[in-house]
């Protein structure tokens, strides 16, 4: 493969946590990188159709958008990514990516999976992206500088999450630094925490516009991503023996046990996906761990590809309007 | 005394049982799970848990109300569900304000310290650590025999003359072995069971189709979650064969009969290389084994919302092409009923059935 080729990258699952990495490296070595456009009616569709029925919706949204980028590109980037910290792996469904797409879709372009797995040795990082580089000719220390640069990205894109941005916005800042002033989310004396995993939340398809929806009510909202990582590292599990081994799942989980000690969000909102496997397991946790904290109000919304509009806002508009009547009440009797 | 119930599957109870019993351990054994079971399981566990956590939380109440106090069971670091279920069932069990101990048994080869532990607080009569070796081989022997027993059963009585017989003799054999205490005895007792067994009157020249069956290993164990499609299968004149049993996949006989001396694992590699938790990746493995072996079809068996099955799943129309074998899917919840599942088990034999006739066909026409 040369470097006239044009790489596809998806934009779902870790399309949102590594988007500027992979962004940067790609760039660095000279790769052209194309994604797939944002979700839409006909992406979900196309996903339902070609996934298995009794996938969940995110990997259903997955293969929807190879199938919009597979005439798009010269390869796909479906990295096999197991671990990334050493401690806590993926679920299940991403170590199949690669293998799901390649033997359940026809005419798909060549898919780069190398596999990531952070447990074998410090240095398998770093192999596995030598790797990605030798795909396309790149030389080791053209490779060696595109990786650092990749991570230089990737913090500067972390740290606009910590201030508060979500992921898409952060993105664009990175992408525009000189035409887009530094936004931040105005402050409002309403604010929730949305957990839950950031390919659902962030993609406003299938999360049916929920971070919008807030906004539009008044609500800043806090995600997992907006905390700072050594914070949450530092938490307990909810008062679990072991933590969850899925990462995001861990994630959320700790995000949950800070957030609800801490008590500086007004409520939770837990987004899972239909058919989840990890979710059955970690918002049961959350919500045995919302019995205990009963001032901080908690709900589940569970999102599936026939979510319509209109429940959705309702339900959140009583919400919303409960949440703020508690606070309402709380604060007359402080008085 | 604290009284101990563990998780059951299949009929590995009865070997549990003695284990447990000969360590000193006031035992409680887990009832045959029932629509009971199941309901209770389904009121107290999250919706889209998988099928075998919904069946365990029902077992569990059910011990609890027999007066079992603590759980034996496995963890595990992942990458599927299974590992993190004793956490979940420790909660939900606290949430419904049962005051229940966990032990829970991690893989020894990364916490060697915790299985030290775990062995002690189960070895109430202080037994010799030679004595425990010894008692979890005799244990183990006779998981084997419940295997061998349960094997044989799978080859006759689709061959079976009065239907119903074999089930019979099954269900009586159990009993000896499970009477059975010393080497010996178990030894003794599975020789005669196996007898037994094949002295049950069949018919030799029926035609009998060979379909293997592979998916994940709780529903794959326990006959009441799968709705007994073995003895389903059976019934239609269909030996099965299953890839899985807790003392483990017979390799000598893929070895020997697939020309290429292939592993499961390899088998899988050009589909699925990575480990995908559960046994999503056995699943492709042995349904290509057994595609060389000339097998008629496979049977997969998950659970709903199974994150390693749905991965095989999504690959497994492409072996089947590749192989020509057919392939059919249950994905099992607590909806699942048995006529459903009988009239798609009999739509698949007589499909396999007339690929099978034809196949033959073609070689008397060129032969
Ligand atoms: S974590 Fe849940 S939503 Fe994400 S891929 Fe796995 S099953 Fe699907
Ligand atoms: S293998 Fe399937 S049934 Fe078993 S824990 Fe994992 S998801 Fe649940």
């Amino acid at each position: 493969m040369d470097l006239n080729k044009k790489l596809g990258i998806p934009s779902v699952l870790l399309y949102y946590i590594y988007f500027p990495f992979w962004l940067a490296f790609f760039n660095e070595i000279g790769v052209q990188v194309v994604t797939s456009s944002n979700t839409t009616k006909s992406i979900m569709d196309k996903g339902v159709r070609e996934a298995l029925a009794d996938a969940c919706v995110p990997i259903k949204l997955f293969f929807g958008h190879v199938m919009d980028l597979k005439n798009k590109c010269d390869c796909l980037f479906i990295p096999r990514v197991v671990c990334l910290n050493g401690k806590t792996i993926y679920c299940p469904k991403f170590l199949g990516l690669p293998d799901m797409i390649r033997h359940s879709l026809d005419g798909i372009p060549p898919i780069i999976d190398v596999r990531i797995d952070a447990r074998q040795g410090r240095l398998s990082k770093i192999k596995a992206y030598l790797e990605i580089g030798s795909y396309f000719g790149a030389g080791r220390n053209i490779v060696l500088k595109a990786y650092c640069k990749a991570w230089i990205a990737l913090r500067r894109y972390n740290r606009l999450l910590r201030k508060g941005l979500n992921p898409l916005d952060a993105m664009e800042i990175i992408k525009n630094p000189k035409n887009k002033k530094l936004i931040l989310p105005a402050k409002s004396n309403l604010k929730f925490a949305v957990l839950g995993y950031p390919y659902a939340i962030y993609d406003s398809f299938i999360s049916v516009n929920l971070l919008g929806k807030l906004k539009k009510m008044g609500v800043s909202v806090l995600t997992a991503e907006n905390i700072n990582p050594l914070t949450l590292a530092w938490q307990k599990n909810c008062g679990l023996p072991k933590r969850l081994f899925w990462t995001f799942s861990d994630a959320a989980l700790k995000a949950a046990h800070y957030l609800f000690r801490q008590g500086r969000v007004d409520a939770v909102l837990h987004l899972t996906a239909f058919g989840c496997g990890p979710d059955s397991l970690l918002n049961k946790f959350i919500e045995l761990e919302a019995k205990q904290h009963k001032e901080i109000p908690f709900m589940t919304l569970m999102i599936d590809e026939h979510t319509g509009e209109a429940g959705m806002a309702t339900r959140l508009e009583a919400f919303v309007d409960m949440v703020k009547r508690r606070k309402e009440v709380v604060s007359t009797c402080r008085n | 005394m604290s009284k101990l119930t563990f998780p059951r599957m299949g009929e590995s109870w009865r070997t549990f049982k003695m284990l447990l019993e000969d360590l000193g351990n006031d035992v409680v054994v887990p009832p045959r799970p029932s629509k009971r079971t199941l309901d209770l399981g389904v009121r107290y566990s999250p919706e889209f848990a998988c099928l075998p956590l919904k069946i365990l939380m029902g077992t569990y109440l059910e011990t609890v109300e027999m007066g079992a106090d603590t759980i034996v069971t496995s963890g595990g670091v992942g990458p599927c569900r299974a590992g993190e279920y004793a956490m979940l069932h420790h909660k939900l069990l606290k949430d419904l304000g049962h005051d229940i101990k966990m032990i829970v048994f991690e893989p020894p080869r990364l916490q060697p310290l915790n299985f030290i532990k775990n062995v002690r607080a189960l070895n109430k009569n202080r037994t010799s650590i030679r004595g425990i070796i010894a008692h979890i081989k005799r244990a183990w022997r006779k998981l084997q025999a419940l295997d061998n027993a349960e094997k044989l059963s799978h080859i006759v009585r689709p061959r079976e003359i009065t239907r119903g017989t074999t089930s019979k003799m099954y269900r009586r054999v159990l009993g000896w072995i499970d009477q059975a205490y010393t080497t010996e005895q178990i030894i003794e007792t599975e020789t005669a069971a196996l007898q037994a067994l094949r002295g049950v009157p069949q018919d030799l020249d029926r035609e009998v189709l060979k379909v293997g069956i592979v998916g994940e290993i709780y529903v794959l164990l326990e006959p009441a979650s799968n709705l007994e499609i073995e003895e389903t299968l059976g019934n239609l004149g269909v030996e099965v064969e299953r890839s899985m049993f807790l003392t483990g996949w017979t390799r000598d006989n893929t070895w020997t009969e697939t020309t290429e001396m292939m592993s499961v694992k390899e088998a899988a590699a050009p589909y699925l290389p990575e480990l995908v938790g559960g046994h999503g990746r056995d699943s492709i493995g042995n349904t290509i084994l057994c595609a060389k072996r000339g097998f008629d079809g496979m049977i997969q068996i998950a659970p709903f919302t199974c994150i390693p099955e749905i991965v095989a799943r999504t690959i497994l129309p492409r072996v089947s092409r590749d192989y020509n074998i057919p392939v059919l899917t249950f994905f099992l919840d607590e909806q699942t009923g048995k006529t459903g599942m009988s009239t798609r088990l009999e739509a698949f034999t007589d499909l396999m059935r007339r690929k099978k006739r034809l196949q033959r066909g073609q070689f008397t026409l060129t032969g």
